[in-house]
């Protein structure tokens, strides 16, 4: 049927080339085009930038930007599988692959771009591959099977990212770099420094100042040449040295190419035949090629836009990047290596902890131009947006990366003093001001209805701890936040409703949700109370009005890991263990097949049990004298101790049966996060109690005590607390301290982090706890002889329950196991097969 | 809503002491693992694929179960993705969707429609 309707043919189904559509789709008029999408790939539009996902999960719908099902439903004549090979510029049609002609009245190329693979000798060999479709994935993913050893050529953006996806297949990862530093176009010499120590630390061999002479090996490419004659031997090879725009299509039909390939556009993205458009990495604009897609997504609205009239150019783009490697923060942003005339650079180096910081200013000190961030990037959201809002910077820029010093708070403010136009968003374009508007207008209160709304942080997610900030700096602008309160159903505190359950009396969750909550509740309010329950009454927490508030490793007292297998960890306390109990270990290990590894904790932890075989590992164990270690639970996991004075030549007390003593005493205790613990024998501290929610030191009079430090996300040394105490002395104040602690610390808060919000700090701790200001201490070591008194073993509990273990079955209508769970074997043990693949 | 014409009947899962108070279990029904979530405060019954489309764990059924904004959700034990039991959509700002499944109770005994 003819039409009156203008017909769009877009080239091109990869990210641009749909955002286009989307664009288009989403604006007024729309309804007056007919549009036509032809793609050379046999998919709809996926994900790139999160494509070593799929080394993951090898789920590829994940990566689908939108379903074949979405381009039907809009009307879109979509052909994937069907690249157009030809252009009647003068009758203005296209022909396909398949043959089919259709003419148009605009048309957009959105061909992206191709991997560059250099003209190396022995390139064609098999094992080397480019990294760009999912379809390379599928092939790398093949042959890495029979691979230990790859190696990367090129240490950019992507080679490291391809670097991440070899190690995340259990292949040794190499990267080779032509340039004498890691990603030379975003690093500068000491940034690139700092990135190549924090790669060797994951296991990533890095080989700089290397030019590849030719690849060796018979069929399959088994070696490397260097120009220098050095050898780099390989099993497969991943080329990452850059893209190549496809623009043959475009040059074959005469349309204007750049000297060094790219469809050349002007400002409205025109190419060089009024009619016909490019977008995406394809598109050449003033000498640059975008190989970002944030770009690209602005280039597919402009055009959109103008078709229906409107007046858009695009103009230069930022290409501020943030590296997305698990493990290392790499940023780079604006004018990262001060090359603005008179410009002045500080920088920020720790060595130790592999930190590298530079940010360049300009001569009068008043506005950021741009910067490098290596080992910690949290800020890079701030920084960016300082320097593209050419906000006015406080009187000592150094501030902005010597991070917050006493407190995390430092971001919150900081969002709001970015103007209205500030870009949050750059993948989906969203300003700061409709981020505020949303939020207002629509009562917003969690962010992932903000990322529903606006779109902001669905792209590469970079953006979403400020998109978090942002919320709730607006909320708090409303008047709205009462940050303190649990959640949404519950209006009190988590220290109000501890209050509120001791001075009523309240047993359960669901008699504290009727009396002071409303709604059924949630994973954030459900575990908080049953911790308060749980260090307030010390009932058994799978008892059944308990059960069903316990996150998922209370739940099943076992951690959960890849796959839904779980993990047992009986206690041992203090790390010392008899003969005859590491055999039983290792009887219960060979039995279920289990994965077995020595804890940092001093311990060991048995890996890889189904939810069924549970109780029948622990019955064996309890009857070999273990109980539960409760590694699952947030409450004390171990105390670790040194050999202490019995036989090592400097102890000046026995550490080993202080530290038992001390385990036993809190085994179990349930508190608002885990608490750790360690006793060191002498000041050579080999227990690391300095490190611990509470240390104890052996000196030649006594002990000393040290409180609230933790290992960890944001490591904090403890502090010295009393010097010289005797044993009961110590045990007291440990009592008061885990009590006062469980009291009025928030939910998930370790000791370090309550004591850093806690008003006049460790000398008011000292008050309460040495002093007794508030005249609690006596009552705060009756609570605690009372959960030292109560203490259960759960899973002896358990195991002795019928109706507790006939919970722990995959299904209630049938013994069988769970039919997905799968593994594979490695070093002569039984391993998880990554995250689930199958449906 | 019931699609007559998608062959769709309902089948004995378990019964109801089967699934623990304000949590859910898992079921295998025809293949399919689905999971039970039981509201013991409302008494109201849901049933969901027991599969989290996050990483594709089996596992829906061992989540916490609660609501947000009065609709009632399961929250992964994986990564706490929440999902509507009403609706089957993700509530976290993902595109996730898992299925739903009609469910009813009938002396002491779980039905669900597949
Ligand atoms: C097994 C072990 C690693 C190992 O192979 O050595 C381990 C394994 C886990 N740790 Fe750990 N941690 C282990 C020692 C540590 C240590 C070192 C130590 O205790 O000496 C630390 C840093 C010290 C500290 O906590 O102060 C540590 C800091 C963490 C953290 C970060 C805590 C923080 O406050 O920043 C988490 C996450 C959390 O708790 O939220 C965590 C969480 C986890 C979880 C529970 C993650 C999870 O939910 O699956 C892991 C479960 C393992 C399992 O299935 O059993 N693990 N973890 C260690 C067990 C010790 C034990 O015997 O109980
Ligand atoms: C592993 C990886 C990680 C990345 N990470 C990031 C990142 O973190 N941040 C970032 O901003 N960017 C990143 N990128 C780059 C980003 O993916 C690209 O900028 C983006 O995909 C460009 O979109 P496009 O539509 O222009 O090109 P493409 O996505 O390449 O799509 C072009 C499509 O056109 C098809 N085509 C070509 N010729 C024809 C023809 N004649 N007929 C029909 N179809 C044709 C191609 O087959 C392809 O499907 C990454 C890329 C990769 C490969
Ligand atoms: S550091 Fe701890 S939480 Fe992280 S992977 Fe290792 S064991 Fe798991
Ligand atoms: S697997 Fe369910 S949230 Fe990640």
């Amino acid at each position: 049927m003819e039409t009156l309707k203008k017909k769009i043919v877009v080239i091109g189904n990869g990210m641009v080339g749909y955002k286009f559509c989307e664009k288009l789709l989403s604006k007024k008029g729309s309804e007056n085009f007919d549009i036509y999408v032809f793609g050379e790939e046999n998919r709809p539009a996926y994900d790139r930038v999160h494509l070593s996902e799929y080394f993951s999960d090898g789920n590829a719908d994940k990566l689908t930007m939108a379903p074949f099902e979405w381009y039907l439903q809009n009307n879109i004549h979509i052909h994937l599988g069907d690249p157009v090979v030809h252009v009647n510029r003068q009758e203005k049609t296209i022909t396909s692959l398949k043959g089919i002609t259709q003419s148009y009245d605009k048309l957009v190329f959105a061909t992206g771009s191709a991997a560059f693979v250099p003209p190396i000798k022995g390139v064609e060999k098999e094992g080397i591959f480019v990294y760009r479709t999912i379809e390379d994935l599928d092939m790398m993913m093949d042959y890495s099977k029979k691979c230990k050893k790859g190696v990367v050529i090129g240490g950019g953006l992507l080679g490291l990212e391809a670097a991440k996806a070899l190690l995340d297949m259990n292949i040794e990862p190499h990267v080779v770099e032509f340039a004498p530093r890691l990603m030379p176009r975003q690093l500068d010499e000491d940034g690139g420094a700092v990135l190549k120590a924090k790669m060797e630390a994951l296991n990533v061999g890095i080989h700089l100042n290397k030019s590849t002479a030719y690849f060796d090996g018979e069929e399959a490419v088994t070696s490397l040449v260097f120009n220098d004659d050095t050898v780099l031997l390989t099993d497969m090879v991943v080329i990452s040295a850059g893209i190549k725009p496809r623009d043959e299509l475009a040059a074959k039909i005469g349309l204007e190419i750049g000297p060094r390939g790219g469809i050349k556009v002007n400002n409205q993205l025109a190419t060089s035949d009024k009619d016909i458009f490019a977008i995406g990495e394809c598109a050449l604009h003033e000498g640059m090629i975008y190989g970002l897609v944030a770009p690209g997504y602005e280039m597919a609205d402009i055009v959109a836009s103008n078709l229906l009239n409107a007046e858009k150019e695009f103009t230069a783009f930022d290409m501020s990047t943030k590296l997305k490697l698990i493990g290392v923060d790499v940023a780079s942003f604006g004018d990262c290596f001060g090359t603005t005339p008179d410009s002045k650079t500080i920088v920020l180096q720790d060595k130790n902890k592999g930190i590298y910081k530079r940010i360049n200013i300009t001569a009068d000190g008043k506005h950021l131009l741009g910067g490098i961030l290596v080992g910690d990037a949290e800020s890079y959201n701030m920084l960016l947006q300082t320097s593209k809002n050419n906000i006015v910077l406080p009187p000592n820029p150094e501030d902005l990366i010597l991070g917050a010093r006493g407190g995390s708070e430092a971001g919150g403010s900081g969002v709001m003093s970015l103007p209205d136009e500030a870009l949050i968003c750059s993948c989906e374009n969203v300003t700061k001001g409709q981020l505020c508007e949303a939020i207002v207008t629509n009562d917003f209160t969690e962010v992932g209805q903000v990322m529903k709304c606006t779109k902001a942080g669905t792209g590469c997610g970079g953006c979403k701890p400020m998109l978090v900030d942002l919320l709730k700096e607006t909320m708090k602008s409303q008047g709205k936040l009462v940050k303190t309160e649990l959640c949404e159903h519950y209006h009190y505190s988590r220290q109000e409703l501890l209050d509120l359950i001791k001075f009523h009396k309240i047993k359960t969750f669901d008699a504290l949700l009727s009396q002071f909550g409303h709604g059924s509740g949630c994973e954030v309010c459900k575990p908080a109370v049953a911790s308060m329950l749980a260090s307030t009454w010390n009932e058994m927490v799978l008892k059944p009005a308990h059960a069903g508030l316990q996150d998922t490793n209370d739940r099943f007292l076992a951690n959960i890991q890849r796959g839904g297998t779980y993990s047992v960890v009986p206690r041992i306390p203090g790390g010392e263990i008899t003969a005859d109990k590491l055999i039983v270990i290792g009887e219960v290990a060979k039995k279920y097949n289990l994965y077995c590894k020595i804890t940092g904790g001093q311990r060991i932890d048995l890996f890889g049990a189904q939810v069924h075989e549970l109780p029948e590992i622990w019955e064996i164990l309890i009857n070999a004298g273990f109980e539960s270690g409760h590694a699952y639970a947030k409450s004390l996991r171990t105390v670790k101790s040194c050999v202490g004075s019995t036989w090592c030549r400097f102890g000046v007390q026995d550490s080993v049966a202080f530290a038992i003593q001390v385990e036993e005493r809190y085994r179990g205790l349930r508190s608002p996060h885990k608490l750790k613990s360690a006793v060191s024998g002498c000041t050579r501290e080999c227990a690391e109690a300095q490190s611990k929610d509470f240390g104890i030191i052996a000196t030649e009079k006594g002990w000393n005590l040290y409180l609230c430090g933790n290992g960890g996300v944001k490591p904090q040394h403890a502090v010295l607390f009393a010097s010289d105490i005797d044993t009961e002395t110590c045990l007291k104040y440990i009592d008061r301290f885990l009590m006062f602690y469980i009291r009025t610390a928030d939910p998930l808060s370790r000791t370090a982090t309550w004591l850093n919000k806690m008003e006049g700090g460790i000398e008011y701790l000292k008050d309460v706890i040495i002093n007794d200001c508030l005249g609690i201490g006596e009552e705060l070591e009756r609570e605690m002889a009372f959960m030292i008194e109560t203490y259960k073993c759960e899973w002896k509990e358990v195991v002795e329950n019928p109706e507790l273990r006939k919970r722990f079955t995959h299904f209630v209508n049938t013994p069988a196991p769970d039919p997905v769970l799968e593994f594979k074997e490695e070093r002569g043990q039984k391993f998880p097969n990554g995250w689930g693949t199958k449906i | 809503m019931i699609d007559t014409a998608k062959n769709t009947k309902w089948i004995k899962a378990c019964s109801t002491s089967d699934v623990p108070e304000s949590s859910g279990a898992c079921v295998l029904l025809e293949g399919e693992q689905i999971a039970i979530f039981n509201f013991t405060t409302t008494g109201k019954w849901y049933a969901t694929q027991n599969l989290c489309p996050h990483k594709m764990q089996m596992a829906l059924s061992r989540g916490m179960i609660g609501d947000l904004n009065s609709e009632p959700k399961v929250a992964c034990p994986f990564h706490k993705k929440n999902f509507s039991l009403n609706t089957g959509e993700c509530l976290s700002g993902d595109d996730y969707q898992i299925k739903t499944y009609e469910v009813k109770v009938e002396n002491d005994l779980v039905y669900v429609l597949v």
